[in-house]
């Protein structure tokens, strides 16, 4: 009876979600990053190609699946996250420490994981507010190649100094989320191997610098070049 | 010789509201034990009438698991790969205020002071931490089966956990996983154990989540505050185990 | 006017455990689930019997007053188990452990009981590697074995320094096993204080709740008492803290006789105690002889040189220190039994030669090994012509692997690194040879009350062999009880519960509270421990490592001294009905004050020496102990009479069929 319901409730089973959809967003951001990325080109090829790219990613079928995927994802991970695991965690000690030296055994992000997760959550809103639903509900200006120009709405909302920062500390967060975060999500499945696990530290460390600097940068280069 | 301040939770019974009072002890020998510098200042309440800390103790070599301590802000004190009896008033300084608090969370409710019920461990162990198998004059003989060495020495490893709950007392989530995975490893590493490994192991995560244990979330906090430095390569054997057992039973 | 009957049964020795079995009562499988039996500890022996009589069908009660039954002291044993596999292929057999056990033993044990102890050695392996107990490997994936004290055989199986640890853990995870299915109902902090006795049998016992203070009745068809020897009468032993003799006092109160309370262990290498306020000493695994050497400066001003910190052990040259044991022992070395290591100790430190500031203290150096064992690996490792520097320090991962836990536990009481300075180490009181007087069935005098592993007497003589222990606990609750519990159970098939309401019951719950409400009323002056260092001092000066007649009636006048200002002046706070450690204290304290004196009684009326009860009376020209088998080859029973001055003296004779009574020579 254990078995039955044991991927569903158990303790371990929400954590095994976790780290799916925790590395499924990580794969996503890749394919994410790749599109911001055409931002960084020259004035002239960065708006045709970066429509183009929001053009094909609303509009081939398999990637239209994912998006769905995609938003399961994050919404689980958040409802699973911070409203049932942090608030589980909270309830396991009830009374805490009046000396407590954490600092000592673990890295901060790793004990704030909920915190940093919802400070994404709130920025995921946003961003999408911002950029994905007036993409799919507002009317927007076409550009010269007849797609909609989600580059010029890039680039004004850029324009804006305190946009662009809550952007930037947004991807700071998002970089300590994801160095406890990558590394985690493997341990949680199972995979600890002295001989491998150094690997996945060091790509994990590697992506949670990277990945977040060159998202930031985008906003960065928009807010001062344009 | 040192001069300490105490801060010390007291709490008269499960029901009682605790809180923490100051206590002063003197002329404490940097060579005493944690616990033996607990006993001085025991020997000073009684002698003045008053009702003596009671905390958990019992071999005073760092293997019964029963010491138990939250000392300034860490499980067994500040120093590493010990237990508390095991911890020396050499770590402290003249003057230093001391934190004392028992382990925190809610499948340990406090029974008195420092005092916590770890019945939770034994409950979990019950549900599945053995090989089935009763006392017979002829099972096989003990080298009938050849272990690897490697297999045997993590096993080994594994198996020196003292059950004293330092791991749950150092977890933000207060979780239990690096105990569990400990006794779940060293069966699983064993070919004694394989024979039950999937039902163990989804045992004994549905008993420790039903006692109230938080959630894993990977801080390693527990591995680092081991008095016996059980790995979180456990951890992840345990969920391998967990994750294959819920996958096919 | 003696009622010892040993029940040792008849035929050749290799045949009386077998026929035995044979011959006794069984209770057959539908009728053990109408008994009930209590286990009192869940130690080796405690936990094992208590796991295989519920496999068996019986209805178990286990009581610890740990907090956990995984908490036992024979959790804290290091070196290991012995058994008579043979595995090492060096000519191990159940007769050669046997006769090492008996010889170890001074001659004092009972032969059946020892044989049988050999005999069921090797399943006790087999059952623990069942169970999943990770015994240390070799390459090839069998089990490795390790030499111990005054044998010339590698029997010793081991779990690096945590054997007792292991397998503690594994009879703890049968007996979880059986708390699983409901066949054992485990009481965790519930502390037994009284037998109780109906019809002169052992129905019950009354046990405090540790947690709530209740005084709670339970009954059962018969007692297993298996609750540790009685150590801490010396206020400071390696045991445990709550390591008592309560248990098994209050069985001898109510009937038990108790057998040779003053033969103590004392063991060679613990670590030295360093200041007053010590609690208790600190055991290092006598497996540290295999490989460690135990020296003394030759000279006297090097010993006051190092002592006084002018000079370093280190630099102390080879023909300068003093291998005493193996000068003294050529044929057993490092590795003579315990008795004999630690007096050799103490003669030297009473000699003027020990190294620490009190004097009293020796070297027990790795040095040699470390450089055998590196060279060693050099060797498998192909390196040529290596350097000192990486001889050592093969050496020494060599020895982190033997030894590694020892080590570190050594640095982190002592603030001394082991692996660069010698460790220093002391005799300490260590296990008791001693206890509840018990049959070939493991039964006591009292009808249905049984003793098992430390708690009885039965095995190790005057002096028990390293690794043993274990060996005798495990053998105890798995190989033994289990079978000859049946032989007295078998009568009471017809019985039905054990009614807890009976005036027995009543009577003796009664007089548990008012003990209990005297010493918390007594509102004396001086903490328990204060009246528990007297005592400890008193047995540690006068009836430790060597006794003489002089000292001990001083001790038995100074232990009655100590126990009437007990009484007068104890003070014990707090509440029955509550959470109180000092209250439990004191009630151990109090037994120890009667047991202590009854120990340098029996010590006392034993002149003679033998293994660790050294009479000073009676020695060899050489310092040897010096046994009188003419008059003195018997087990002392002392039969409770109201006050220990007045216990009353029975004895067993020991003959000795298979083994010839020889002096003992480790020479």
């Amino acid at each position: 009876m254990a078995a039955r319901s044991a991927l569903l409730k158990s303790s371990l089973a929400k954590k095994y979600w976790m780290s799916l959809t925790g590395l499924f967003l990580c794969l996503f951001l890749i394919v994410h990053l790749a599109g911001n990325l055409t931002l960084l080109k020259d004035a002239a090829d960065a708006g045709p190609a970066f429509n183009a790219y929001t053009e094909f990613m609303t509009s081939f079928p398999l990637i239209k699946i994912s998006s769905y995927l995609l938003y399961f994802s994050i919404l689980f991970h958040a409802i699973d996250g911070i409203l049932i695991l942090t608030r589980e965690n909270k309830k396991a000690r009830p009374v805490n420490y009046a000396s407590n030296k954490a600092e000592r055994n673990s890295i901060w992000a790793s004990r704030n994981m909920g915190v940093l997760g919802t400070a994404i959550f709130i920025f995921i809103v946003l961003h999408m507010a911002n950029f994905w639903f007036k993409y799919k509900f507002t009317d927007i200006a076409m550009d010269p190649g007849d797609l909609p120009d989600m580059y010029g709405i890039v680039v004004a909302s850029f324009q804006e100094g305190w946009y662009t920062a809550v952007y930037v500390v947004s991807m700071i967060v998002l970089g300590f989320h994801l160095w406890h975060g990558f590394e985690s999500a493997f341990q949680t499945l199972g995979i600890n191997h002295h001989k491998y696990s150094p690997i996945i530290q060091g790509v994990g460390r590697f992506y949670s610098v990277v990945v977040p600097a060159l998202f930031a940068i985008i906003p960065i280069y928009i807010f001062l070049n344009l | 010789m040192m001069n300490l301040t105490l801060k010390i939770w007291r709490q008269a019974d499960a029901k009682s509201q605790g809180k923490m009072e100051t206590f002063k002890v003197t002329e404490i020998s940097e060579h005493m034990s944690f616990l033996e510098m607990l006993d001085v200042l025991n020997e000073q309440l009684i002698n003045e009438g008053k009702d003596p800390v009671a905390f958990d103790h019992d071999c005073r070599e760092g293997i019964c698991g029963a010491c138990s301590l939250y000392i300034n802000g860490q499980p067994h004190g500040p120093d590493r790969a010990i237990t508390t009896c095991q911890l020396h008033m050499r770590t402290f300084k003249d003057g230093d205020t001391i934190y004392i608090e028992p382990w925190r969370a809610k499948a340990f409710p406090v029974i008195k002071d420092l005092v916590v019920d770890r019945t939770a461990f034994d409950r979990i162990m019950q549900s599945g931490g053995y090989v089935s198998v009763n006392t017979s004059g002829n099972t096989i003989d003990a080298n009938a089966i050849p272990i690897p060495k490697e297999d045997a020495d993590n096993a080994f490893d594994a198996a020196t956990c003292i059950g004293c709950g330092a791991c749950v007392a150092a977890c933000k989530n207060a979780s239990a996983m690096l105990f569990v995975s400990a006794k779940v490893s060293q069966l699983a590493l064993l070919p004694q154990g394989k024979v039950e490994r999937q039902d163990r192991v989804l045992n004994m995560v549905e008993q420790m989540d039903k006692e109230g244990f938080g959630n894993c979330t990977n801080t390693g906090a527990c591995s680092i505050e081991c008095p016996k430095e059980i790995s979180l390569e456990n951890i992840a054997r345990l969920n391998r185990e967990y994750l294959m057992a819920s996958l096919t039973k | 006017m003696t009622k010892l009957n040993s029940k040792t049964p008849d035929g050749p020795i290799a045949e009386k455990w077998t026929n035995h079995k044979n011959n006794i009562n069984v209770v057959n499988p539908a009728n053990k689930r109408n008994i009930d039996v209590i286990v009192v500890g869940s130690g080796l022996a405690g936990a094992s019997a208590a796991a295989s009589l519920a496999e068996m069908g019986y209805n178990v009660k286990n009581f610890c007053f740990q907090d956990s039954p995984r908490r036992a002291h024979s959790i804290a044993a290091q070196g290991g188990i012995n058994a008579a596999k043979n595995y090492q292929n060096d000519g191990d057999s159940t007769y050669r452990l046997f006769y090492d056990t008996v010889k170890g033993g001074d001659y004092r044990a009972r032969e059946s009981n020892v044989y049988r102890l050999a005999e069921v050695s090797a399943n006790i392996i087999d059952q623990c590697v069942a169970q999943g107990v990770p015994f240390a490997r070799d390459y090839g994936g069998l089990l490795d074995n390790r030499s111990f004290g005054g044998v010339l055989v590698s029997r010793t199986f081991y779990a690096k320094g945590q054997t007792g640890q292991q397998l503690l853990l594994g009879a703890y995870s049968a007996m979880s096993r059986q708390i699983n299915t409901g066949k054992v109902k485990m009481y965790n902090r519930h502390e037994m204080l009284d037998l109780v006795l109906v019809d002169g049998k052992a129905r019950g016992i009354i046990a405090r709740n540790l947690i709530t203070g209740n005084i709670e009745r339970y009954g059962a068809h018969a007692v297993v008492l298996a609750t540790g020897g009685y150590g801490n009468v010396f206020f400071l032993s390696t045991n445990a803290m709550g390591s008592n003799v309560t248990a098994a006092w209050r069985a001898h109160r109510r009937g038990a006789y108790f057998a040779n309370p003053c033969y103590t262990q004392i063991h060679p290498t613990c670590i030295p105690r360093s200041g007053d306020y010590q609690s208790k000493l600190t055991l290092m695994s006598e497996s540290l002889r295999n490989d460690g050497r135990i020296w003394v400066p030759k000279e006297k001003e090097d010993a006051i040189a190092i002592r006084e910190g002018r000079m370093k052990p280190v630099d102390l040259p080879e023909e300068k220190r003093d291998y005493y044991l193996e000068r003294r022992y050529p044929a057993f070395g490092n590795l003579v039994p315990r008795d004999v290591a630690s007096r050799a100790a103490k003669e030297r430190c009473d000699a003027g030669y020990g190294v620490n500031q009190t004097g009293e203290a020796v070297y027990l150096d790795f040095t040699a090994a470390i450089l055998r064992y590196g060279q060693e690996r050099a060797n498998i490792l192909h390196i040529k012509n290596p350097s000192a520097a990486e001889i050592k320090d093969l050496g020494e991962k060599v020895i982190e692997s033997k030894y590694g836990n020892l080590f570190q536990m050594y640095e982190k009481i002592t603030d001394e690194n082991p692996y660069k300075t010698p460790m220093m180490i002391y005799p300490a009181v260590h296990y008791t040879m001693g206890g509840l007087w018990v049959d070939y069935n493991l039964m006591t005098t009292i009808p249905g009350c049984y003793a098992a592993g430390e708690a009885n007497f039965s095995d190790h003589g005057a002096n028990r062999l390293g690794a043993s222990a274990l060996m005798q606990g495990l053998a105890d609750g798995y190989f033994v009880l289990p079978y000859t519990i049946g032989d007295f159970l078998a009568d009471d098939i017809r019985t039905g519960p054990i009614s807890t309401d009976s005036p027995e019951f009543e009577a003796t719950e009664k007089e548990v509270k008012e003990r209990l409400d005297s010493l918390l009323n007594n509102k004396g002056t001086k903490s328990v421990d204060f009246f528990h260092k007297r005592l400890g001092k008193v047995m540690w000066d006068k009836v430790g490592m060597s006794r003489n007649a002089e000292g001990l009636k001083e001790a038995l006048a100074e232990i009655r001294q100590i126990r009437e200002e007990f009484y007068k002046d104890v003070f014990v706070p707090g509440t029955m009905h509550s959470f109180n450690p000092e209250l439990e204290k004191a009630g151990r304290v109090a037994d120890f004050l009667e047991l202590g004196e009854l120990f340098a009684k029996d010590a006392l009326e034993r002149p003679e020496s033998c293994g660790g009860h050294f009479r000073e009376e009676s020695q060899t020209e050489e310092g040897e102990a010096l046994r009188d088998d003419t008059n003195f080859a018997f087990v002392s029973a002392w039969e409770w009479t109201g006050d220990p001055k007045d216990s009353q003296l029975h004895k067993e004779e020991l003959t000795f069929n298979d083994i010839e009574l020889k002096q003992r020579s480790y020479k």
